[in-house]
């Protein structure tokens, strides 16, 4: 198995404040990994700087083989894209459907943006009929799954999800759940995904990491959270609160 | 659950828009007394309109109407303005999601609470102080001398509602509305703040509605989970019965979150029946 | 029938499944004019500016005297009569004539620096909000200098340095206006530039000459509509302030800030000379007023859920 993504070491800092203090991981071409933790853990963060977003001040990030330097050449969005958490804002208000999702083709100069802009809106179960609606004509859903099809629309082989289910209520999440894994599934994608609820995390991925105040607090399976084998008590934490109040 | 402390019947809020009117709450009937009730429903499913209306905190182009609508027997829709004001903040209070839109920005949390206490009741500065300072204990704020003089940009999401919890119990209420109260938090800290809640309803016998999205949480919460759909209840249900629940939309809303220890792929999804907002 | 048909292209407009982009389009824009033309003064406001622009367009047509040539003879100073309704001014011309050639300067004053104005201050504004650091930090104090004197003094500065005329005023206004537009913009740009949606474009590896005019550019522009509407009144008082200090519109050009000027010298026993140009002055920067606020309501994206 070859690594898809490779972090070591990175460090990310915003006016001297560390938000991100040399975390390392490996993700397998293929795999979907998860991170978890809760506000100010650092792992939106760890997902900004790899796309560029977040100013990187030490540490490597490779993808694919290739060590990124500074600046992200137009061949990196091709391999990479990503799914932010709010559908209500991550939507440009004035676009129709039909602009968001030609604007990508047309920055990398592919032709066949017809037959692809169609086959995305299908692969995301929108169909034609949503294609000329505004954001403001679209639900929560509808407005996460145009997301997907505009990250989906350059074929990248990597996808970066931060939250993306965190702001839909929770039957639209399961529908947007199993078509991501559906995604996945299809196009064979590496899958980094950030969440807050262990759940969801454990249900999309194979293996996550925990993190807390921008550190790794322990790296697991899917099968030993889900057999409460974890030896940092910060994790146990989190599963206990995962299951619910509980009086006392 | 002899004493009903508040009672709705056929409650209704309109809102006129640009379409025509529509309805949020389209005749929702409960009764609750000195118990935990959950509201839960998805977006749009009326259940914060639900608390806005008996709080009377409705935005004023919308409309409110009930066949009945009692607090403690007192009809809350033909009160004046000012007997439903004085009345909210010292015998029903309310809390809402983000304590960051609803503690005021400029004025020390200290000082939001006592201002509160003495709008209801008539007690000398140094006393007010004094219970201000009781009730950030009450909320295991661990220096409440300290927090009392904090900004509320000065403390963390959930001290902010640990403060917002204070301020709204400092007068005493009979009957709390929280709206989505810990949704704005960490999960650590969400369990936190609702033991303190737990803790302060049971000591203090009031009634609370817990208005969330959360199925789960709200049935391990409450003692008794009204369900939402489209404006409508359409299901009131134990919480300890909520396994045998049989509306087909409060059992979709259950199975389609993905559990620890549970395998499933695809997940359930929830066939949404017209006749559901019928 | 008729009734039946005219509601189904409205549903058509109002349409929340469009199936063209044409379609999306006109909705949109019908929307918009819904909203604008539900408020009454608005819409008095843009039969105005139409009417403007009849006038103007029609400027030969209306008149029946030449705004230039008069009759010393048998006219001068004559008062508003069935012959000449407006009456004449000192050198026997037709003072209708004059306010309605006068149409076609005051719009040629306009629209030059609306034209020349609004993309200088948009262009600043955005490259200024999106770059930010010392792009931003030269940018904006460069306006700082421009906002740092009084409009007409300024313009008043310009025009002297260039030479009095009606294009050097153009100039001059132009010059002078475009420094709110820049502060506009870039207030705009700096609340859409951390958006998500701006992000997913970089994220689409979009150069940022490229996000600037294509996604910021466009959610600025509603605004900068509304506000160079709004001063358009103060452009043509500039315009006419110009004019009636000597610096604007030369002799015998029919502008109404120079008709005014030249009025002044009988306003007390001749008042109509003065009166006609400024009242035409006045019902023009009112129309425009009336217009920019009710696009305010019906474009603002602030407002509802556009």
């Amino acid at each position: 198995m070859t690594a898809s993504i490779t972090v070591e070491g990175l460090e990310v800092v915003f006016d001297r404040f560390r938000a991100l203090k040399g975390v390392s991981l490996e993700v397998s071409e293929g795999e979907s990994y998860g991170l978890v933790g809760e506000s100010g853990s650092g792992k939106s963060t760890l997902l900004r700087a790899i796309t560029g977003l977040a100013p990187v001040s030490a540490g490597t990030v490779t993808v694919n083989g290739k060590t990124l330097g500074k600046t992200r050449d137009k061949a990196f969005y091709r391999e990479v894209q990503m799914v932010f958490q709010d559908p209500y804002g991550s939507l440009h208000p004035r676009q129709t459907v039909d602009r968001l999702l030609q604007e990508p083709l047309a920055i990398h100069g592919i032709a066949d943006g017809e037959k692809r802009i169609e086959r995305a809106l299908d692969e995301v179960g929108l169909g034609k009929g949503f294609r000329f609606r505004y954001a403001h004509q679209l639900s929560g859903g509808q407005r996460q799954r145009v997301a997907i099809a505009r990250a989906l629309i350059l074929e990248p082989s990597i996808l970066l999800l931060d939250e993306p289910t965190s702001a839909l209520d929770a039957s639209v999440q399961a529908e947007v759940l199993n078509l991501l894994e559906e995604v996945r599934r299809r196009r064979k994608l590496t899958f980094l995904m950030v969440s807050h609820d262990l759940a969801i995390i454990t249900h999309m991925c194979e293996r996550l990491m925990v993190m807390q105040n921008g550190e790794a607090v322990e790296t697991l399976t899917a099968s030993q959270l889900i057999g409460h084998r974890v030896s940092e008590d910060y994790t146990r934490n989190l599963l206990r609160a995962s299951e619910g109040f509980v009086r006392a | 659950m002899s004493d009903t402390l508040l009672e709705v019947d056929d409650l209704r809020v309109t809102f006129p828009t640009r379409t025509g009117l529509v309805q949020a709450v389209r005749g929702v009937s409960f009764s609750l007394g000195r118990e935990r009730l959950g509201i839960v429903g998805e977006s749009g499913s009326g259940k914060s309109q639900t608390g806005r209306a008996i709080m009377g905190v409705t935005p004023p182009q919308a409309e409110v109407s009930a066949k009945k609508l009692a607090f403690d027997g007192m009809d809350l829709l033909s009160m004046s303005p000012r007997e439903r004001r004085a009345l909210r903040g010292s015998r029903i209070a309310m809390i809402l999601q983000d304590p960051k839109y609803s503690l005021d920005p400029v004025m020390t949390i200290g000082r939001q609470i006592v201002e509160t206490l003495r709008t209801h009741e008539k007690v000398s500065k140094a006393e007010a102080r004094e219970r201000a300072l009781a009730m950030l204990q009450a909320v295991q704020i661990r220096d409440p001398a300290r927090v009392f003089d904090l900004y509320p940009h000065e403390v963390s999401g959930g001290m902010g509602q640990r403060a917002m919890i204070a301020m709204m119990l400092v007068t005493g209420p009979e009957l709390m509305i929280a709206d989505e109260p810990t949704s704005a938090l960490d999960v650590t800290v969400q369990l936190d703040v609702l033991k303190i809640l737990d803790k302060l309803v049971a000591e203090r016998g009031m009634g609370l509605i817990f208005i969330s999205h959360d199925l789960r949480l709200v049935s391990s919460f409450c003692d008794r989970v009204v369900v939402m759909y489209a404006g409508k209840i359409v299901e009131q249900i134990k919480a300890s019965e909520l396994r045998d629940a049989q509306h087909p939309y409060t059992r979709g809303l259950l199975n389609c979150m993905p559990r620890i220890g549970f395998e499933r792929h695809p997940l359930p999804v929830l066939d949404r029946k017209p006749e559901w907002a019928a | 029938m008729t009734a039946s048909v005219v509601l189904s292209r409205r549903e058509w407009l109002l349409s929340d499944r469009p199936a063209s982009r044409l379609q999306a389009r006109l909705g949109r824009a019908y929307v918009a004019w819904r909203r604008f033309s539900a408020n009454r003064l608005a819409l008095i406001g843009m039969l105005i500016i139409i009417a403007l622009l009849v006038v103007a367009a029609f400027a030969d047509v209306l008149t029946p005297y030449s705004p230039t040539v008069g009759d010393l003879k048998n006219a001068r100073l004559l008062p508003p009569g069935a012959a000449h309704w407006f009456g004449t001014d000192d050198l026997g011309r037709d003072i209708y004539s004059r306010v309605v050639y006068g149409a076609r300067w005051t719009l040629y004053v306009v629209i030059l620096v609306a034209i020349i104005a609004a993309p200088i201050g948009l262009l600043v504004g955005t490259i200024a909000g999106y770059a930010g650091g010392w792009t931003d930090t030269i940018l904006m104090r460069i306006t700082d200098i421009f906002l740092a004197f009084p409009k007409l003094v300024l313009a008043l500065a310009f025009v002297a340095a260039l030479g009095p005329g009606i294009e050097n005023a153009v100039l001059a206004i132009a010059i002078t206006s475009w420094p709110p537009y820049a502060r506009i913009a870039r207030a705009e740009t700096l609340t859409v530039r951390n958006s998500d949606y701006i992000k997913a474009v970089q994220l689409m590896g979009a150069s940022p000459f490229r996000i600037v005019l294509r996604h910021i550019m466009p959610l600025c522009i509603s605004s900068l509509i509304i506000r160079v509407t709004l001063d358009m009144a103060g452009i043509i008082l500039t315009a006419a302030g110009l004019g009636f200090l000597g610096l604007g519109a030369q002799p015998p050009l029919p502008e109404w800030g120079a008709m005014i000027a030249s009025g002044r010298r009988f306003i007390l026993d001749q008042w109509w000379v003065a009166a006609a140009p400024g009242a035409a002055i006045l019902i023009v920067s009112l129309g425009f007023n009336l217009l920019g606020d009710g696009l305010r309501d019906a474009l603002d994206p602030r407002s509802g859920d556009q």
